[in-house]
């Protein structure tokens, strides 16, 4: 009797420690399947950037070998679509950088000012109120403020600028600034929010004002998150589209008049790929030249900014 | 003994909110001489030493009532800038705290700040001097103050206050975060500094008050946690013949 109870004790110990060792092997296999399920999640993002650079590179290289690198960088006058052609890419340029200058003239003062009040000057109520609806603006699609610079601005600034043409470059940039405000500031507030009290202390204890601690110390302090901010917010208006296509018109010309028609780089895909060009030309191509050199220059900038946040940062 | 004032509180309170953190402070800190301040964590040592450079105005909801004088004036009254205050009466903190600028910019910060007209270059050397810092950095100005040994980095911070002359130096612990050796440095300048400037020192080392200091204040929080002055006299007695209780037992190790 007692022997057949011990027996069926132990039965049950055998039985149980097997079941036990199943589950964990069940709970290693699951273990890995995650793994590697995260792992292709995260390779899937690093192919799809190769293979969109890969794809640029190869349809650039296309277009490179009908024209030559020398005119498309050399080029005042970009025409692919009319007798002759002309493949200079700086009137795009010129463009791309018209729009993104007076944008950023618009957000750098406006988002910097926003972030010093958030960060220097608001109490922590108005702070929790104003930080989202400033972010609002970032949420606002970029058709709606595509329409709202060629509806609202462009009229507007017409009462100011009598002869100036519908699509011009400075509504287009005015607006394309008040869109990027958010991204200045509150990418600067979160930097200089994360500046220590004691450095404060310190300046507030030497009879500085609250303006001076805050650009006198807060803001130096916290430069490399200032201008990860502005650089952010430039590659962003460099990549705009909605917009410039909207606002800006589709005249390509190197100019540095805010009141005239010009096209940026991106409005230019949008025509080209959009309109009729037919396949396989060196005019289809030429989208794929601009890409390129889009993406260049936004990694060029995100270089530089990753840089200068590793050379500046700052040990507290 | 000098009998003159550098500052006189008068029946000070202080409020964060609803929580009451002084309650009814009055004492005389005499100029020329040490005064530490001492007692348990909590009791409102370096709440007191803020309200003497109006630094507790930076506290959201905290109020003072009470006067302090310095220099025959309030200042807490109204009309008075508070910034001047801070600059004539100057703070050094318990963690060192330069600014990560140079060596030289730290120094030059108060005098810029407050649009001093005068050579800042010698401005510099001499708060440097008058810091026991200067021939340790004299070749060094431009480079970051970051780079400093934290001993070397609170005498900057000394020096940084020295550099605007100012009449009262507020000084919060400023040894908790130094070694032995950078505290004795710390402890020898305040000593010789004593023969220009008033010194407030709020010290949880019973040693350092009874080394450096000529008069001590012992502090101590009431039943509702307010802090409250229990005895106030020059440190010989408040060390050798306490005439409260509390503050033997507090002397003696037996609490705190």
């Amino acid at each position: 009797m007692l022997r057949s109870y011990v027996n069926s004790a132990k039965t049950t110990v055998d039985k149980s420690s097997l079941s036990l060792r199943r589950v964990r092997s069940q709970t290693r296999l699951r273990e890995s399947v995650i793994q590697r399920l995260l792992l292709a999640c995260a390779l899937l993002s690093i192919f799809t950037t190769i293979g969109i650079v890969v794809m640029l590179l190869v349809q650039a290289a296309g277009f490179f070998s009908e024209v030559s690198i020398l005119d498309f960088f050399t080029g005042t006058k970009w025409a692919p679509l009319f007798q002759p052609q002309h493949f200079g890419v700086l009137p795009l340029v010129g463009g791309t950088l018209l729009t993104a200058g007076i944008a950023i003239l618009v957000a750098l003062p406006i988002g910097l000012a926003s972030a010093i009040y958030l960060s220097e000057y608001a109490r922590d109520r108005v702070r929790r109120v104003v930080k989202p609806l400033l972010e609002i603006l970032a949420g606002i699609p970029t058709v709606v403020y595509g329409y709202f610079a060629l509806t609202f601005v462009t009229p507007v600034l017409q009462n100011i600028f009598p002869n100036m043409i519908v699509f011009n470059a400075l509504s287009a940039g005015l607006v394309m600034g008040v869109m990027i405000i958010p991204m200045v500031s509150s990418l600067s507030e979160d930097a200089m929010v994360a500046v220590p009290r004691s450095l404060r202390d310190a300046a507030y204890g030497l009879g500085a004002t609250r303006l001076e601690v805050a650009t006198r110390v807060v803001m130096p302090a916290a430069i490399s998150g200032i201008v990860a901010a502005f650089i952010l917010a430039l590659s962003r208006a460099f990549g705009e589209t909605m917009i410039v296509a909207l606002a800006a018109g589709s005249t390509p010309k190197l100019t540095l008049n805010p009141l005239e028609s010009i096209q940026t780089m991106t409005a230019y895909i949008v025509q080209i790929s959009l309109g009729e060009t037919p396949h396989g030309t060196t005019e289809y191509y030429t989208i794929y030249a601009v890409g390129l050199l889009l993406f260049v220059m936004t990694l060029l900038m995100n270089l530089f900014s990753q840089w200068f946040v590793r050379r500046h940062r700052e040990r507290y | 003994m000098s009998n003159v004032a550098a500052l006189e509180a008068k029946n000070l309170e202080l409020w964060y909110g609803n929580f009451q953190a002084l309650r009814g402070i009055s004492m005389v800190i005499p100029r020329n001489q040490i005064t530490s301040i001492i007692g348990p964590s909590g009791c409102g040592k370096s709440s007191l030493l803020r309200c003497f450079n109006r630094m507790n105005d930076l506290i959201m909801g905290s109020k003072v009532k009470g006067e302090v004088l310095f220099d025959g004036r309030n200042i807490y009254a109204t009309g008075i800038d508070p910034t001047e205050i801070r600059y004539r009466i100057g703070m050094v903190f318990q963690k060192p705290n330069p600014f990560p600028k140079s060596i030289f910019d730290n120094a030059a910060f108060g005098p810029r700040v407050n649009g001093i007209r005068g050579n800042i270059e010698e401005i510099v050397e001499h708060a440097l001097r008058r810091a026991a810092l200067w021939d340790e950095v004299k070749d060094r100005l431009r480079r970051g103050a970051m780079e400093l040994s934290g001993g070397q980095q609170q005498r900057l911070c000394i020096a940084r206050a020295l550099a605007l002359e100012p009449e009262v130096i507020l000084m919060d612990e400023p040894c908790s975060a130094l070694d032995p050796v950078a505290t004795i440095k710390i402890e020898d300048l305040m000593k010789s500094l004593a023969e220009d400037y008033t010194i407030v020192i709020v010290t949880h080392n019973m040693q350092q008050a009874a080394r450096v200091s000529d008069m001590a204040a012992f502090f101590m929080m009431d039943t509702d946690r307010a802090g409250i002055l229990v005895e106030y006299g020059t440190t010989t007695e408040i060390f050798t013949n306490p005439k409260d209780k509390r503050t033997e037992d507090y002397i003696t190790g037996r609490f705190g």
